[in-house]
Parts: structure tokens; sequence; C-alpha cells
């Protein structure tokens, strides 16, 4: 027997999800309060008395944990040009897992300096320049950041020639610079995973002890990454494949929350009709959007501002009005749930107005040129047309009755054709709610994790 | 990369002439210079911001179609706006529907703020050479 325990400490709740590695099992779940203010562990041991309520006493060989407690990893990004480097920094951060506070582009200004002193992130993402190229601005960038009244650890992933330079004005004021590969080595050229990984590793020596989930080592073995980044672990995995199994190719994560609506893609995006050429910044090919306006509770009236109350409306088969007294309503108690079906219709259709917004803006578009010669066509972003899997994760889709009316807002709208969603794509829900776990088990065991996310979550 | 000086090449506007672009890409490169070629159907904007990216120290746009003035118009701008109002600007192709008089197509893109301005079928030898005595 060989049994691990996969915990993510999340913003309310610590999941809790045991596994048999040899029989490839989930052999129970179950969920405490996350008490990051007071003892992380209490929480955890509540969730552990809940598990072998139902399971009996379990022994673990392993304990691996992922956590977006405590505010989740907070970072600000850097960068010059904003659809450039501050870009290719902000997906860098993003496919790190973080919760991205803000982007600043060009040379900071001292209200600049204030503003992050006050948005207190976690880490900041520094870049600038392709290598060679301008080294005017991270070096400005660099000197304002040294005067933070704070201590942050930085990442450094900019121009390549000025990196010493910028390293050493920053070591001045700061405890732990980290230089790395340029985010946006050549012009619209991406290059974000050494910068991931140096993330990851400041997250895992200094973040969690900051925050004060390093009471869970009496437990855990490892804290691994940020939930998001093992959620974005697991769907890389399944897509893929791992250690011989192989995987089920391209597809889509998505996961609705109270405040904010995360899209994921394992796809390279290519065109998937000829003659169209690609344009800008080139795409992760395993890409994480986070969208802070749209959201079940905190974010409901950004949603009706983003979504238009007629959206949400048309959706429910409610009137606009209803529509919007229902997200105020939800927004100011967020511990709200629906109880006519009017109620229960427009919460779905929120939902459905988060996936497709989110979406919307997640996938790539293309712009038709007309010449006399024909028509040509221009493609930004990723061409997800053809991805056939769309997954639903997270609390909100995950406990719901009808997720697969919510995941409806991802599919290709013919009203619409110049956005590259999906066309038929098939609906999988991750019932058991282990896909953060999954991400986690197959840090160690790829192919079992692997083959546990298509038992569990990839069967029809 | 490397301390060769770096140029922004790029066709403006909706325009898909690409032989050109591509004969230019090539004789640059070869005569030396990092060329940062955006291809075909470039917006102004990705001109500017390819170039204050890279630190190139000129953008050479391309217009075959004959649509050149009214793409070209008001890149000089831009590139104030963006803080690097001292790179050169050169554009060359068939900036103007027809057979127009060149030296007045010239000075109307000299006014506009383009450095340097090239007849249609200019061959690459003659930009090289400017960009010898321009780009030191
Ligand atoms: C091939 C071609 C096409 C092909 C392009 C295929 C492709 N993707 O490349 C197709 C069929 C698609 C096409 C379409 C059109 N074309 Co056409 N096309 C031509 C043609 C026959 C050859 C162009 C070419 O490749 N030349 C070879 C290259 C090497 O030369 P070049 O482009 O001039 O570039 C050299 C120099 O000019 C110089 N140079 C160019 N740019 C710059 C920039 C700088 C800074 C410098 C220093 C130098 C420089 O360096 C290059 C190397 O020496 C020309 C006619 C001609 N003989 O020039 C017409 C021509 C350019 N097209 C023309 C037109 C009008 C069009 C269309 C609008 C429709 C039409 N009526 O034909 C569409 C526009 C499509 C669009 N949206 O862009 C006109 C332009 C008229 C004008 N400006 O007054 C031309 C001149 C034909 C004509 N006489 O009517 N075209």
């Amino acid at each position: 027997m060989n049994n691990i325990l996969l915990i993510d400490f999340g913003s309310t709740y610590t999941k809790i999800t045991a596994v048999d590695v040899d029989q490839e099992k989930v052999l129970g779940t179950a969920r405490g309060i996350t008490t990051v203010e007071t003892d992380i562990m209490d929480g955890l041991n509540q969730a552990l008395t809940a598990l072998f309520a139902k399971t009996g006493r379990l022994e673990f060989g392993k304990v691996l944990g992922c956590s977006s407690a405590a505010g989740g990893l907070k970072m600000i990004a850097v960068g010059l040009v904003p659809e450039m480097t501050a870009e290719a920094a902000k997906r860098a951060a993003l496919g790190a897992g973080a919760k991205v506070l803000k982007v600043f582009s060009h040379e900071l200004s001292e209200y600049e300096i204030e503003e992050i002193e006050e948005l207190k992130p976690d880490i900041i993402l520094l870049a600038g320049g392709t290598d060679g190229g301008n080294q005017k601005v991270i070096m400005h960038n660099a000197k304002m950041l040294a005067g933070l009244n704070l201590d942050v650890p930085v990442v450094v992933a900019g121009n390549k020639s000025v990196t010493p330079k910028v390293v050493k004005i920053l070591s001045e004021k700061h405890t732990e610079v980290r230089p790395t590969e340029n985010v946006m080595p050549k012009l619209d050229e991406l290059n974000i995973e050494p910068a991931r990984i140096v993330i990851r590793d400041i997250f895992l020596k200094r973040i969690t002890e900051a925050k004060g989930l390093n009471r869970a080592n009496k437990m855990v073995d490892r804290l691994v990454m940020p939930t998001p980044a093992a959620v974005l672990k697991a769907s890389e995995l399944l897509s893929q494949g791992g250690d011989g199994e192989p995987g089920l190719g391209d597809l889509m994560v998505m996961d609705i929350g109270g405040a904010t609506t995360d899209v994921y893609s394992i796809a390279k995006g290519d065109p998937t009709v000829g003659g169209v050429s690609l344009k800008g910044l080139s795409e992760p090919f395993g890409k994480r959007t986070v969208e802070g306006d749209l959201g079940m509770r905190y974010s409901a009236g950004a949603l009706l501002k983003a979504a238009g109350a007629e959206m949400i409306a048309s959706y429910a088969g409610s009137s606009p009005e209803e529509a919007a007294a229902y997200t105020a309503k939800v927004e100011a108690d967020i511990d709200y749930l629906p109880q006519t079906d009017i109620e229960a219709n427009i919460e779905i259709a929120m939902g459905k107005a988060c996936v497709r917004l989110s979406t919307d803006r997640h996938v790539g578009h293309l712009e038709t040129y007309f010449t006399p010669f024909g028509t040509s066509y221009v493609q930004t972003g990723k061409d997800l047309t053809k991805v056939a899997i769309v997954i639903g994760t997270g609390g909100v889709i995950v406990n719901h009755n009808k997720p697969e009316e919510i995941l409806k807002g991802i599919v290709f709208d013919e009203t619409n054709p110049q956005t590259l969603k999906p066309r038929q794509p098939d609906f999988f829900i991750d019932k058991d709610y282990i896909m953060a776990s999954m991400g986690l088990l197959g840090e160690e065991y790829p192919a079992t994790a692997v083959r546990m996310m298509k038992k569990y979550i990839v069967n029809k | 990369m490397t301390n060769k000086v770096k140029v922004v090449l790029g066709v403006i506007g909706a325009d898909c002439h690409a032989v050109g672009n591509k004969i230019l890409n090539h004789a640059i490169a070869a005569a030396g210079y990092e060329v940062i070629n955006l291809g075909v159907l470039v917006p102004q904007e990705e001109f500017v911001n390819a170039a204050i990216e890279t630190d190139a120290k000129a953008i050479l746009v391309a217009s075959l179609y004959g649509h050149g003035e009214i793409d070209c118009r008001g890149l000089r701008d831009r590139c104030r706006e963006a803080g690097i109002e001292d790179i050169k600007l050169y554009v060359g192709g068939n900036l103007v529907v027809g057979k127009t008089d060149f030296d007045e197509v010239e000075k109307k893109f000299l006014g506009m703020g383009y450095n340097r301005v090239y007849e249609p079928g200019t061959l690459p030898d003659v930009v090289i050479a400017d960009m010898k005595e321009d780009l030191k």
C-alpha cells in the first residue's frame, strides 16, 4: 500500500484528497476551514478528522500541498511596452500561479512606487527590453524599485545585457534578487519558463514562511506550488501525458470563483485554416488567464457591467431588471444561494456569462483584410476552435447541479466568428474536485496522475 | 545577442506585397545589421513598439500598393510620443498611385518627418550606403 495525501490550502477551504497510488484510486476527499490566521494545522486536522470518519484511519507515505491561502501568491509585473515585455511578464507570473495585482509599463513614476507599496506584492517580476535592446527603462525602474519602502523578492527577467547592473542596484535594498532569462529575448518571442521556475522557487523558500503556511510542515513534506500552478500542471499532464502514459491532446479548463474566473488552455493554437498569418507576441503552450472582473459573488457587480443585464437576462429567461437585482443581492450577501427557479436560472446565466467573456478574452482573434485579390487573414493569439475537451473545475462548477449549462458559454459563436473559441467541445466536470491534487501527484507520479484524471474526470 | 546596429523593417498598412520585404531583409542583414523584420500588414503602432523594445536605430517603412501617403502619415508623431524622437525613419516602395513627379513625393514625405525617401525600384545597395552614413 502506498498512500499519498494531497492538500489544497484554499482561500476559504482546506481541501484534502487521499490517494492510493498503487491502486490508482481516490480513497476519499474532505475539507476543513482554512485557518491561516491562527494555525493552519487546525483546519487541516478538521479535514483529516472528516476524512478518517469516511475511510478509517490512514497512514501516508507522502504529503504534498499547494496553496492559495492568505491572498495567494500576489505579484506585480513590470515591463516596457504594454503589449510586449509587460505582457510577457504578466504571462510568466500567471503561469507561475500568481495573482497579478497590477502590470506596470514604461518608466515607473514616484506615484507608481507608492502604489506598489500599497499593493504589498509578495514578489515583483521586472522585465523590459529584448536582449540587446532597450536598457534605459529597466535601469530606471531598478533604481525606482530600490527606493521602495518594502523588502520584496525581485525576479529580474529583462534585457540580459544589463541584468548584472540591474541586480546590483536592486540588491542595495532587497534581500532576495534573482536574475533569470529574459521573458521576451527577441521581439514577439515569449520565454516564460525560466521566470516561472524562479518564482516557484521563491514561493517555496520564502513566501510560504512569510504567510505562516510553514506551520503545516509538521505534516506536509513539501508545499510545492500555488494552487493555480497545480491546476495548470494537471492540465498540461492530462493533455501531454507523462512518463509513457499518453495524454488526450488539446484541452481547456474553466474555473469560476466568487471573485475571478480562470481560463487554462493547453494547445499550440496554430491557425486551423489555410491562408492565415500570425501576429503579435507568441503564446505560451500552457496558458492561464485570470479575469478579475468576472466572478459569481465579490465580482458580481463587475460581471453585470462587463456582460450587460441583457446578456444575463437572455441566458436566464428573466428580465434585465431581475438579473441586475440578483447580481446586486449576491454581491452584498456573498453567502446567498438561489431560492427560486428564476434565481437559480440567473445564477446559471451569470456563470455562463463568466465563461463566455473570459474565453472571449483568452482565445485568439482573426482580422480580415479585403484586397482586390481576395481576402487575407491575420490571427493574434490562439486558434482554439478545434479543442474538443473542456473541463470544469472549482467550487462554483463542481458543486453546481447543471455545470454543463454554465460551460456552454465557451462555445464558438457564429455571430462572432472572429473569436476563435471551441466549436464542438465535450464537457467534463472535475466532480471529485481533484484537479489541483492531481497536479501535485504528477510531481512524483506523472503517469498515475494522468491515468487517474482519465478515470475520474474525463470519463463519459 | 550581438552588438549589431538594429533596424526595424516592415510593410505598412493593409499592404501585403512581400517580395521586396524579403529582399531588403536579406540584403541589410548581409550588410551586418540586425534586422527586426515585422513582415507585411504592419500597423504604425507595431513599428514603434518594436523599435522601443529592441532599441533600434532606424525604422524602414515600405509601402507598395498606393496608399502610402495615408498609411505613413503620423508615424513621426507617434515616435515622438513614445520617446524615440531621434530614430531615423526611411520610407520606400511605390509611395503614391501612378506616375507622380518624385520630387513632389519626396518633399511631401520629408515634410511628414521621414529622414529619407526612396524612389520605386530602389536597389538595396542605395539604402545600405545611407545607413552606413546615418547610423553610426
Ligand atoms: C506581385 C504583385 C502583387 C502580388 C503580391 C504578392 C505578394 N504577397 O507579395 C498581389 C497579386 C497579391 C498584388 C496585389 C495587389 N497589388 Co500588386 N503588384 C505586384 C507586382 C507585379 C510586383 C511586386 C513585387 O514583388 N516586386 C518585386 C520587388 C523586389 O520589388 P519592390 O516590391 O518594388 O521592392 C523593391 C524596391 O521598391 C525597394 N523598396 C521597396 N520598399 C522599400 C522600402 C524602403 C525603405 C527602401 C529603402 C526600399 C524599398 O526595395 C525592393 C528591392 O529592390 C507589382 C508591379 C511591379 N512590377 O512592381 C504590383 C503593384 C505593386 N501592385 C499594385 C496594386 C495596385 C495592387 C493591388 C492594390 C491590386 C491590383 N490592382 O493589383 C493589390 C494590393 C494587395 C494588398 N493589399 O497589398 C500596383 C501599385 C500601384 C501604385 N502604388 O501606384 C503595382 C505597382 C502594379 C501596378 N503598376 O499597378 N500585387
